[in-house]
């Protein structure tokens, strides 16, 4: 498995060393078929959903569930991307890159949020998601879809679609990207 | 990080590179898109202060700072030179000292006085920026300025830009001749002899004193503003004939090639640098200079007191404020 640079992401920078993989490409792709089979259920079909892919690591994975609800329902739901790095409580320390776009065009009054995000892990992300969000209407519920769900949370948040439960060490890393969903450590 | 705001101040664009000077712009962006939002505030900047001190008249500068302030969630102190005890002779070392025991995290700065942001950050643990000395610099003019023709223009490499007016004068032709020429512009002043600096040593600009010759070379037209204590100074003979020579109308305007874009840094003077009609014209920027005032001036400020400073460009960085 290939080590890769982790320069925007926690616990920032050094080389991500991989040590298992827990969902190959394929594995992912089931997954988010089945997450794309709960949000219709539980939304009883697409109207008024709205995809929001957290920036930068929910992005790809909110595109391929667009891709899957298109399969499934036979309409795309709008989409868009979310940069929660100016409304989080540990500003400081995290970095801010000027690649991470907020791109939401439609209004948000009265549509069904679904934030997508690809690892669940304290819960600060969302929570920052959420205060951002507040800013471009008021949606009328707001639900939560992640790739994995890696346990740890320091606040009272929890998923609506999960691809993956995942129990980990705080100290592990989780990376998910387009081949699949590695475990893994950061070296420094 | 940035060299000019390393230091935790942003007293000029001297000394910047166009590294980073596109960092900010960069940056630029992302505070643009928070002003679209049907609730431009973003928390960023929440528990920190951050005090205007204008020593002189302004409109945009100051509520563009104020506007920015308050979109980062920041709280803002006004203070005013004519309401306030400098008329019982308070010093301006007294007046830094009072503002910074109330608080504040940043002190913004224009005073009449070249040099006066400098001294106070002398003074001061506080982050000073500067907006505007004397005839010295402003340098988040140049920045929403560069901003701005990025936006219209894709890049300022190569771009011809005609700085036209009262050169000696003005802080804003300073700063944006550092800028625009840190950025791979080709600047040419055009003006009167007696409005350029006695000496131009040193700046990697051209110079003519023929507007209308340097129009039909130019990308982009930039006024500056005629002041009328000029005129009493002697500098211009009288306003008609700077007008003659120097006015932006529609017949000069239609010597720009047909994509030019025309901008001022405001307060304009209808009817002296630039006729009320092209004010109006599609092509004139002005109103986009202002709006990109704030987007600009929010990311300064979210470089020097937010999370941005050390992390911008290391993540690694461990916070060494």
């Amino acid at each position: 498995m290939a080590k890769r640079e982790r320069g925007q992401t926690p616990p920032f920078g050094g080389v991500f060393i991989a040590y298992a993989r827990i969902l190959s490409a394929e594995d992912m792709a089931r997954a988010v078929r089945r997450m794309a089979h709960e949000i219709i259920e539980r939304n009883h079909g697409l109207n008024d959903v709205v995809l929001i892919g957290l920036q930068t690591g929910g992005v790809f994975v909110a595109q391929q569930l667009a891709e899957a609800l298109a399969e499934i329902d036979g309409q795309r739901p709008a989409t868009g991307t979310l940069d929660v790095a100016l409304h989080r409580d540990d500003i400081g320390l995290r970095p801010v890159v000027p690649e991470a776009v907020t791109d939401i065009t439609m209004n948000l009054d009265g549509k069904t949020v679904v934030l997508v995000d690809d690892v669940l892990f304290t819960g600060r992300t969302i929570r920052a998601a959420l205060d951002a969000l507040g800013t471009f209407g008021r949606p009328k519920g707001v639900q939560l879809a992640v790739m994995v769900d890696r346990g740890h949370r320091e606040l009272p948040i929890r998923p609506d679609y999960v691809g993956k439960n995942l129990p980990t060490r705080r100290d592990e890393v989780v990376d998910v990207h387009q081949q699949g969903v590695d475990l893994g450590a950061v070296e420094k | 990080m940035s060299n000019a705001l390393v230091d935790g101040n942003l007293l000029g664009i001297e000394g910047m590179t166009a590294t980073e000077i596109e960092e900010i712009l960069d940056l630029t962006d992302i505070f643009a898109e928070i002003s679209q939002r049907p609730i431009p505030k973003v928390p960023a900047l929440r528990g920190r202060t951050i005090a205007t001190l204008f020593f002189e008249n302004s409109t945009r500068t100051r509520l563009s700072f104020d506007t920015a302030a308050r979109r980062l969630s920041a709280d803002t102190m006004t203070f005013g030179a004519g309401s306030s005890s400098l008329s019982k002779g308070e010093s301006l070392r007294d007046t830094v000292e009072v503002i910074e025991a109330y608080g504040a995290d940043a002190l913004i700065v224009r005073h009449p006085m070249a040099g006066t942001a400098q001294r106070i950050a002398n003074w001061t643990d506080a982050v000073v920026i500067n907006a505007g000395d004397g005839c010295h610099e402003h340098p988040t003019q140049a920045l929403l300025d560069a901003y701005t023709l990025r936006q219209h223009c894709g890049s300022l490499n190569g771009l011809r830009i005609a700085l036209v007016g009262d050169i000696d004068h003005s802080r804003v032709a300073r700063s944006n001749v550092l800028a625009f020429t840190a950025l791979g512009a080709k600047v040419t002043l055009v003006a009167p002899a007696t409005l350029l600096p006695s000496s131009l040593a040193g700046w990697p600009v051209e110079v003519s004193h023929d507007l209308n010759a340097v129009l039909e070379q130019t990308d982009v037209c930039y006024l500056l503003r005629l002041q009328h204590e000029r005129i009493s100074e002697g500098l211009i003979p009288s306003v008609r004939e700077y007008v003659n020579d120097f006015g932006m109308n529609e017949k000069r305007a239609n010597l720009l090639p047909s994509e030019a874009i025309i901008c001022h840094p405001g307060p304009t003077n209808r009817g002296v640098e630039i006729d009320a009609a092209v004010a109006a014209d599609p092509r004139a920027v002005i109103l986009d200079q202002v709006a990109n005032g704030v987007s600009v001036r929010m990311a300064v400020l979210f470089l020097l007191l937010g999370a941005g400073r050390d992390l911008i460009e290391s993540p690694t960085a461990e916070g060494n404020k």
